[in-house]
């Protein structure tokens, strides 16, 4: 505790120096504007202004990329509430309650729950990450090669198995990521594969690319053409204070909405949109008045704009302590820590306390200055709203382009996000989750590592898996999970994926 | 009947037999000792077996036919104005690509005024330009005569 302490006085004297200050700030800023804009989530967001990073040191850059995560996910709530359009993917839920608060006048105060909410969730999960980060590298210390295969396998199990829809297509998606991941150089035997003789290639297909097509390109290839909403609700700056019941009623959701999502983020799969949905059905449920819900329930933007908050530090847990990202936001994250030479993992505390502790003051830091920025700024974002999309998306476009390129001052993955951003506009089509791709492609290589270096150790025998307590426990819970999502074949019922898929699609649009 | 399920499984089992294909070319190994081809047979081969379950499972899903492609007019023409830029980038450099896909999206395609486009399309294109290769000095392609 004392240690703990200590280490995040040394983490504030690296996050309140004005340098660091003035990048979480920018990042904050870049953040809310990338979660206001329909069609920018953070994770194409973090990927395209990744090159405005390589300028900067390692504890800038990774502080300037957590506040544009945290930032897009304050930002989403705006868009949501005033105009029923969730900024990204994780505001759906708040869509429902803060358009209907929006609508009965209390716009204001429905933003200033979101805000405080937000603020509140995501420092308290902070304080939950600092705390057992540290611990959690500690032990994963004890992970060898078969270890980290059976993590990774079953990291990949959960986020299929915590997929809105089928876990088939899932894990379908799952396994086209990971054989994405096998192009370029063998790093066993140094074979090249499936480059055809494409040197730029050899180092395989980068993470930026894969993201910036999925979730950008695609994006704007299935919506440019559609018409756009109109309607701005504007709330007045003196209408942000909610009254004394408004309070009172968020308080409790707000508490909850943190501890879930920070346990739901740690787990893989799209954390801060499931535990959105979560939060959602459970303050429903545990509300005395559930027929308020869809009307402007108090509750219904308390809750899940806390757990999708909460949920971003919680991812932040297995990919600083093991190096593993819970999902595809995670995996941007560490792929941009590894271009600034930052390896996650056990060994980062220790051997970089200070970029470490740094990065979580800095997080303390970052919900202070949304707080700040988020509700007197309010209606300067929403402006930006004005700005017509058949004008907005070719500026998106640009800056995806333009992200993409100056990665690797590559065509090549220029084409590569072309070719990306075609799957993921037909994927999107057949109603297929692309998010299982990205995670594939980074944990390809990792996964084919580990499980070849599992087998030099144990001269080939596949059953060092399971004489491994750690692996062998990981393995049976990836197994529970594929059992688990085989009852609904049995019983003939919908099971809370197929229910969570129908919930978002039927909130997917205004 | 041809359902969502059915055609992106059919797909995907066709990418798995590709690449299962492609891997010969590789040399395989063993089980005890896996070869570079190892992993892309086994991930290929389960890709397959998926593909194959949703063909036959996704009779269910909705019907191929429903699926509305109305913006494919639109969609088409921003993918060719990037493939353009992917092709012109470091030919034409950054600035004349950006202004001439930005001057097609926004003046022949949605239909913007011409002083508009003109100006917007420069603008942007240098503006990002000097954002980027100037300030955050992360080095972007020049064309014929340093533009």
């Amino acid at each position: 505790m004392v240690e703990t302490l200590s280490s995040l006085a040394v983490g504030f004297s690296v996050a309140l120096s004005p340098t660091i200050l003035f990048y979480a700030f920018a990042g904050c800023v870049v953040g809310t504007l990338v979660g206001v804009l329909p069609g920018v989530g953070p994770l194409a967001g973090i990927s395209l202004l990744l090159p405005a990073t390589f300028g900067l040191d390692a504890t800038r850059a990774i502080v300037m990329l957590a506040g544009i995560y945290y930032g897009a996910m304050y930002g989403g709530s705006t868009t949501s509430i005033l105009m029923r359009i969730p900024g990204e993917a994780a505001s759906v839920m708040t869509c429902i309650d803060g358009y209907a608060m929006a609508r009965k006048g209390r716009a204001g105060a429905a933003l200033a729950i979101a805000a405080v909410g937000s603020y509140v969730a995501g420092t308290l999960s902070v304080v939950a990450l600092m705390f057992l980060a540290p611990p959690l590298a500690e032990f994963a210390l004890r992970f060898g090669p078969p270890e980290y295969f059976a993590l990774l396998l079953l990291g990949l199990l959960v986020l299929a198995y915590m997929s809105a829809g089928s876990m088939l297509k899932a894990l379908a998606m799952a396994a086209l990521g990971l054989l994405l991941g096998m192009i370029g150089i063998d790093q066993m035997t140094g074979y090249f594969r499936f480059a055809y003789g494409m040197v730029e290639l050899g180092d395989g297909i980068g993470i930026v690319p894969v993201a910036v097509g999925l979730f950008g390109l695609a994006e704007i290839l299935a919506t440019a053409g559609r018409p756009i909403p109109p309607e701005i609700i504007k709330p007045r700056l003196r209408e942000l204070l909610p009254s004394r019941r408004e309070w009172r009623e968020s308080a409790w959701p707000i508490g909850r909405g943190t501890v879930l999502g920070f346990l739901i983020g740690i787990i893989p799969g799209s954390a801060h949109i499931i535990s959105s949905f979560v939060s959602y059905a459970i303050e429903r449920r545990l509300s005395a008045r559930p027929a308020e819900f869809g009307h402007g329930a108090v509750a219904g933007v308390a809750g899940p704009e806390s757990a999708n908050n909460s949920a971003t530090s919680g991812a932040f847990v297995p990919m600083l302590a093991l190096g593993v990202p819970s999902g595809p936001i995670p995996a941007v994250m560490l792929a941009a820590m590894m271009v600034h030479g930052v390896s996650p993992g056990p060994l980062l505390i220790k051997n970089q306390p200070e970029l470490f502790w740094g990065f979580i003051a800095s997080m303390y830091v970052g919900n202070v200055v949304l707080l700040i920025l988020n509700l007197p700024l309010v209606g300067l974002f929403v402006n930006l709203l004005r700005v017509p999309y058949p004008v907005l998306y070719p500026s998106i476009l640009t800056f995806c382009i333009l992200g993409v390129y100056a990665v690797n001052g590559s065509v090549v993955d220029v084409w590569i996000m072309l070719a990306m951003g075609a799957l993921g506009y037909v994927l999107r089509k057949l109603d297929f989750e692309t998010a299982p791709i990205v995670l594939g492609v980074i944990l390809a290589p990792m996964i084919e590592m580990a499980l070849r270096q599992s087998l030099a150790m144990s001269d080939g025998r596949y059953s060092i898996f399971l004489a491994r307590p750690i692996s062998a426990t990981l393995l049976t819970v990836g197994l529970v999970l594929v059992l688990l999502s085989l009852k609904p074949l049995i019983t003939k019922s919908l099971d809370w994926r197929a229910r969570l898929a129908i919930a978002e699609k039927r909130e997917e649009l205004p | 009947m041809l359902t969502t399920d059915r055609v992106a499984g059919g797909a995907l089992a066709l990418i798995a037999l590709v690449v299962l294909w492609e891997s010969r070319k590789l040399p395989l190994g063993s089980l005890r000792t896996p070869g570079p081809a190892y992993t892309p047979m086994v991930l290929a081969a389960i890709l397959l077996v998926f593909g194959t379950l949703l063909v036959v499972t996704g009779g269910r899903a909705s019907a191929f036919r429903s699926v509305g492609w109305a913006e494919w007019r639109h969609a088409v023409a921003i993918f060719a104005a990037c493939a353009f830029a992917a092709l012109a980038l470091e030919r034409l450099g950054y600035r004349v690509t950006v202004t001439v896909a930005l001057a097609f999206l926004l003046g022949v395609l949605e239909r913007k005024g011409i002083v508009f486009t003109v100006v917007f399309s420069l603008a942007l294109a240098i503006g990002s330009f000097l954002l980027f290769d100037t300030l955050l000095r992360v080095p972007l392609p020049r064309g014929p005569f340093g533009l």
